[in-house]
């Protein structure tokens, strides 16, 4: 009965019924390719990282078995790091020291350099700015892998071996021009009449740019700090060509040492590498919002 | 732009507009031309100590005939000029491809969108070294994770991935397009997201929705976008040292460099620094073109998303 009553209004509403049935399965069909599709995308993603995390856990005759889960989860490898307890980790603090010592100085000299050159061009506009622009551009443009093998020979030429200041020289040339432009573009926002009620206030060039171009730039300088610092964690070649002493070198080149090696300690190498990513991963979900902000500001740099 | 200001200048006092126009002549007062340079010397400073210094010793110790006879004669040579192609042709182009795709794809609203996004962005926060060495131990062909999983799951015996050059370059590309897919969706996503909302609403109501609506009205306006960032990711990727590196190391046999670690590898591997730079200038014929095409492009384009 209830049957002849169903049909009898689907009778009568049969094309709005149908249209709806249709939009049902599309919906359906869209949920379902979502689905899949993120699924797809988390397995993607998070492989490598599970690997990191896996060979982390277990004990170090552990690492050469088929398991695809910690048979038994094992802290042994980051007390070992944290502790310097392994022939290998020695100076892991002092590393650790040094890489957050380069990241910082490169993160300052970058913002510092970047601000005072989009100063000079984009505020005060000095003659022929553009020359300067040019020069970073074309900076920005060239892989800076490129120039490793002369900038090697320089800094032994100057004694600046084994130096952690010659990877920080060559971090903040190859990192400033992009600061440079994020700075330029967001300068566009703020009016230029700022800038000139100042000066008639009698305020210095010097003191417009500490006490009024500087506090405004606060956005665009959080972006470009993250960039720079970044920038500084993932870099690996000057690093590793420039720093050679166990006490001078970085977390990535006393990491990689042993890469090759048939005894590579992996399970302590893997405590290595994620606890040298963690705070990078922290201040990039800090600062998210604000660095993709940057990001698509100034164009564009890995 | 230039228009829109001068439009403006002429309700505004004249006094104003004289102050403005001394800016835009860039006529600074003595006193102050002097902080405007001061300003500038550290940036200068630092470009000639650190850019052009380097590119001035750089051709000065790579501008010998012979070495470039001796480099082009090195099978190694020959076999890294093939991988670096490859490497750009396939890493550069896929990424980028399945970047638009995912940009796309992220576009979808909900709280599980943003989470899926916050997971996706991973690979790129975390530092190179920790992804790419966690890849070369996860693709060892006897305890390596991925073989563990693939004969857990599917009994399937897998291979030495990185013992055979062609799997070995591969794995690189498929490293360098995980690491770097995430970044490049982003910046696509930003720039979907500047389309004005009118344009993709009037092109709907006009029916060009899904790939229609793609084809005729979103690509179009992400058209030079797309293309700045390809040559953009071109010239990163010729400039990669950290995939090759630890991925593969190069391997199996040297069968594995890019020009960036074959110039490494004579420089400090083999003593020869000469013909490092020399491998490596051997890319300029591809790198000058694309530096003034990317030079034009920033200049006159400015990536506005």
């Amino acid at each position: 009965m209830s049957t002849i009553a169903v049909e009898a209004a689907a009778v009568s509403a049969r094309g709005t019924a149908q249209a709806y049935r249709a939009l049902r399965v599309r919906r359906y069909l869209s949920l379902a390719g979502t689905t899949v599709l993120s699924f797809a995308i988390v397995v993607w993603t998070l492989l490598p990282i599970y690997n990191m995390i896996l060979v982390s856990l277990e004990p170090e005759g552990d690492v050469f078995t088929d398991h695809i889960w910690p048979r038994v989860a094992s802290f042994e490898s980051f007390r070992g790091v944290l502790t310097q307890g392994h022939w290998y980790l020695q100076h892991f603090w002092q590393q650790f020291a040094n890489s957050i010592y380069m990241g910082a100085w490169v993160t300052f000299l970058t913002l510092a350099i970047g601000t005072l050159t989009a100063f000079s061009i984009g505020r005060m506009r000095i003659r022929h700015g553009w020359l300067v622009s040019n020069a970073a551009l074309m900076t920005y443009v060239i892989p800076a892998s490129f120039l490793a093998i002369p900038f090697y020979r320089i800094m032994q030429n100057y004694g600046l071996h084994n130096n952690l200041w010659s990877v920080i020289a060559a971090l903040v040339a190859f990192a400033t021009p992009y600061a440079f432009f994020v700075f330029q573009e967001y300068g566009r926002s703020i009016p230029i009449e700022v800038d000139e009620s100042a000066r008639i206030d009698g305020a210095s060039p010097l003191q417009v740019y500490l006490r009024i171009y500087l506090p405004l730039m606060a956005p665009a300088l959080v972006a470009v700090g993250t960039y720079a610092m970044l920038l500084a964690w993932n870099e690996y070649l000057y690093q590793f060509l420039l720093l050679s002493s166990k006490s001078s070198m970085t977390v990535p080149v006393a990491l990689a040492q042993f890469l090759n090696s048939d005894q590579s300690p992996w399970n302590y190498m893997m405590a290595t590498a994620i606890i040298y990513a963690l705070p990078p991963v922290a201040i990039y979900y800090a600062f998210r919002r604000r660095m993709t902000a940057g990001l698509t500001m100034g164009g564009v740099k890995g | 732009m230039m228009n829109g200001t001068s439009v403006l200048d002429l309700g505004r006092p004249a006094v104003r507009r004289q102050v403005l126009s001394r800016y835009l002549r860039g006529g600074l007062k003595g006193g102050e031309y002097t902080w405007a340079l001061a300003f500038l010397v550290p940036y200068v400073a630092v470009f000639l100590t650190f850019v052009v210094y380097p590119i001035v010793y750089g051709v000065w110790m790579g501008s010998e005939g012979k070495l470039y006879r001796e480099l082009f004669a090195d099978p190694i040579y020959q076999s890294s000029v093939v991988n670096t192609v490859l490497y750009l042709a396939l890493g550069v182009n896929v990424k980028m491809f399945l970047a638009l795709l995912l940009s796309g794809f992220f576009m979808r609203r909900g709280w599980w969108m943003k989470t899926l996004l916050m997971i996706f962005i991973l690979p790129w926060a975390v530092p190179q070294i920790s992804t790419f060495i966690s890849i070369h131990w996860m693709l060892n062909g006897e305890w390596g994770f991925l073989n563990n999983l693939l004969y857990k799951l599917f009994h399937i015996e897998g291979a030495y991935y990185l013992n055979d050059r062609w799997s070995a370059l591969g794995a690189v590309i498929v490293s360098h397009i995980w690491k770097w897919t995430p970044f490049w969706t982003l910046i696509l996503l930003a720039g979907r997201m500047a389309i004005p909302l009118e344009i993709s609403d009037t092109a709907k109501v006009d029916g060009a929705t899904g790939l229609r609506g793609f084809v005729h009205i979103t690509f179009p306006l992400l058209a030079n976008l797309y293309l700045i960032c390809t040559l953009l990711s071109t010239i990163f990727l010729l400039g990669d040292f950290n995939t090759v590196y630890f991925v593969s190391g190069g391997g199996p046999a040297n069968q594995g460099h890019v020009l960036g670690t074959l110039g490494i590898r004579y420089a400090f591997d083999m003593g020869q620094p000469r013909l490092g730079v020399t491998a490596v200038m051997s890319a300029l014929p591809l790198v000058i073109p694309l530096v003034i095409v990317l030079m034009r492009k920033l200049r006159t384009a400015e990536v506005q998303l």
